[in-house]
């Protein structure tokens, strides 16, 4: 087996050399509890969390009283939707509205609302996986509370009109949601051009650690706090900060601010030739997601007549790592909820890969990549009892 | 995840591939669910399976367990072929993970329908499948 191509950065990143470097400190040196004020060990390790909050409140055009830290994506969700929701309980507001292709820490979060009495609408897609923006002015009701899109889709790279929907939440003083996880270090986010109150972001998908996250509050947006203790975020988060990983998410978001034009103008490039690329050199594939409106790392094509688990083993035993929406490798009877959202058949949904880059991958990468998907595409298709649409599209 | 076995009717799949003229065919699954299954026999005049091929489309172990039921009863006799059982797959296979349990279900099925094929065309009985019914109309995913 040649080297590895670790082609998931959408899953988890690896950890930057100088995150870990800076992080590292803050382990047997630096080791000080926040909180305690009184000493320097203590105020050193304040300084740090506060020069983090500094650097991801720049990169957002935020105030850092606006920025608090959290454990991950999956919790700055669960705090802005149930924290909205709980603030306005029995005040007669109690409709969300959202899209059909959320991450679950979205939907199921709605899901478990609905015991609260919180009801919420779920916006379609068209097949590039974008909302429709008359269909959300349509949606929007009296009670509505909050409307929460995420702004690039985590499978299929597809970015909303964050800006345009910011708008019509501010025109009808409705609160705005943005799941930026995936945008993060990736899209230009203004929290103030784009009309945006409450944003969630993840360390671990720019290169920073796994386990923190972090959440921007507009000043005087009423919402419940989540986590229940002590004083710590200015009274609104609990629990003795992850120092380490704080510092970590700063560093990460200090250089994925420093490098965005050349980052984003490189990956671009990278995912246009792998695209092209496999356009070009495997018949009966369907590009997934918004051509042009999507994610620099993102890829996702459905490889008719075959199955996405059987594609995944082949790559890993070229050493390639990538994943699918084949309801084989979810562990549930339907393939993506984003993919089928979309309107793809259960079928071609089944045989989807997605592939998302780093900058550690090189043209060279980008062409074994291609060589190697065509020669298992062909390998499997042999093998299918699938080969046509017709056989395709039978029951 | 796959057990060793597993992996290797994988990645070397035992008899892959089409027919001409086959004695019988049957097909299960459908795409709907992401599993297919389709096995060819070729049966001669004393009723022996003389040779097997298998199509699928679906995951690892769906072709692992198709590899693996052809190897099994290639060279059997139709009597003894009907009795090829999902349990006996899994075994074969070193064992499936939970959640794989029906790709060697759909195994069983494949082979039983091919047969009830070749039993058909021929007007032939074969114990075992007298209750069998080719075609379920409704889809029902499992996994």
């Amino acid at each position: 087996m040649s080297k590895k191509l670790y082609l998931d950065n959408a899953a988890t990143t690896r950890v930057r050399k100088e995150v870990i470097e800076e992080m590292s400190r803050y382990f047997d040196e630096l080791y000080g509890n926040p909180s305690s004020q009184l000493y320097e060990l203590g105020r050193k390790s304040k300084e740090a969390i506060e020069k983090a909050r500094k650097t991801l409140a720049d990169f957002l055009n935020a105030d850092e009283k606006e920025i608090y830290f959290t454990a991950g994506g999956t919790e700055s969700d669960n705090w802005a939707l149930k924290g909205v929701a709980f603030a306005n309980l029995n005040k007669g507001k109690n409709h969300i509205i959202t899209t059909k292709i959320e991450h679950h820490a979205i939907l199921h979060t709605c899901e478990y609302l609905e015991k609260f009495g919180i009801e919420t609408t779920y916006l379609d897609v068209d097949r590039y996986g974008l909302i429709d923006i008359e269909q959300l002015k349509e949606s929007i009701r009296p009670e509505t509370m909050l409307i929460s899109v995420m702004f690039a889709n985590n499978e299929i790279g597809t970015i909303q009109p964050i800006e345009e929907i910011g708008e019509i939440a501010k025109e009808h003083g409705i609160l705005f949601h943005v799941d930026a996880v995936q945008a993060l270090g990736s899209v230009k986010i203004d929290v103030n051009k784009q009309h945006i109150d409450l944003l969630s972001m993840s360390a671990h998908k720019i290169r920073g650690p796994k386990g923190i996250g972090g959440m921007f509050i507009r000043k005087g947006t009423r919402i419940d706090n989540f986590i229940h203790g002590g004083g710590q975020e200015r009274g609104r988060r609990a629990g003795t900060e992850g120092v380490q990983n704080i510092v970590g998410f700063g560093k990460a978001v200090e250089i994925a601010a420093r490098d965005f034009d050349h980052h984003v103008e490189r990956l671009t490039v990278l995912r246009n030739r792998l695209i092209e690329g496999i356009k070009n050199n495997i018949p009966d594939v369907v590009l997934n997601g918004h051509p042009t409106r999507r994610l620099p790392n993102n890829v996702n094509f459905s490889y008719k007549y075959v199955e996405g688990e059987s594609i995944l083993l082949l790559l890993d035993m070229e050493g390639i790592s990538a994943s699918s929406g084949s309801a084989c490798t979810s562990g549930s009877l339907d393939p993506s909820h984003v993919l089928l959202a979309t309107g793809l058949d259960h079928g071609t949904a089944h045989g989807s890969i997605r592939f998302t880059l780093s900058e550690e991958i090189t043209e060279e990468d980008i062409d074994f990549t291609v060589e190697t998907m065509k020669k298992i595409i062909i390998k499997l298709r042999a093998m299918s009892p699938i080969k046509n649409d017709e056989d395709l599209h039978k029951n | 995840m796959y057990s060793e076995i597993v992996m290797d009717h994988f990645r070397n799949p035992r008899n892959a591939g089409t027919m001409e003229n086959p004695d019988g065919v049957g097909q299960v699954g459908n795409p709907k669910c992401g599993d297919i299954m389709k096995i060819y026999l070729k049966i001669n005049k004393n009723e022996i399976i003389e040779d097997v091929k298998f199509e699928t489309f679906g995951c690892g172990s769906a072709i692992a367990s198709s590899s693996i039921a052809t190897e099994m009863i290639k060279g059997k006799s139709v009597h003894e072929a009907v009795e090829l059982s999902n349990k006996a797959v899994i075994e074969a296979l070193g064992g499936l993970p939970p959640v794989k349990i029906h790709c060697s279900v759909l195994a069983e099925q494949a082979v039983k329908s091919a047969l009830y094929n070749y039993a058909q065309k021929n007007n032939k009985t074969i114990k075992g499948l007298e209750n069998y019914k080719p075609e379920d109309d409704e889809i029902h995913c499992e996994h």
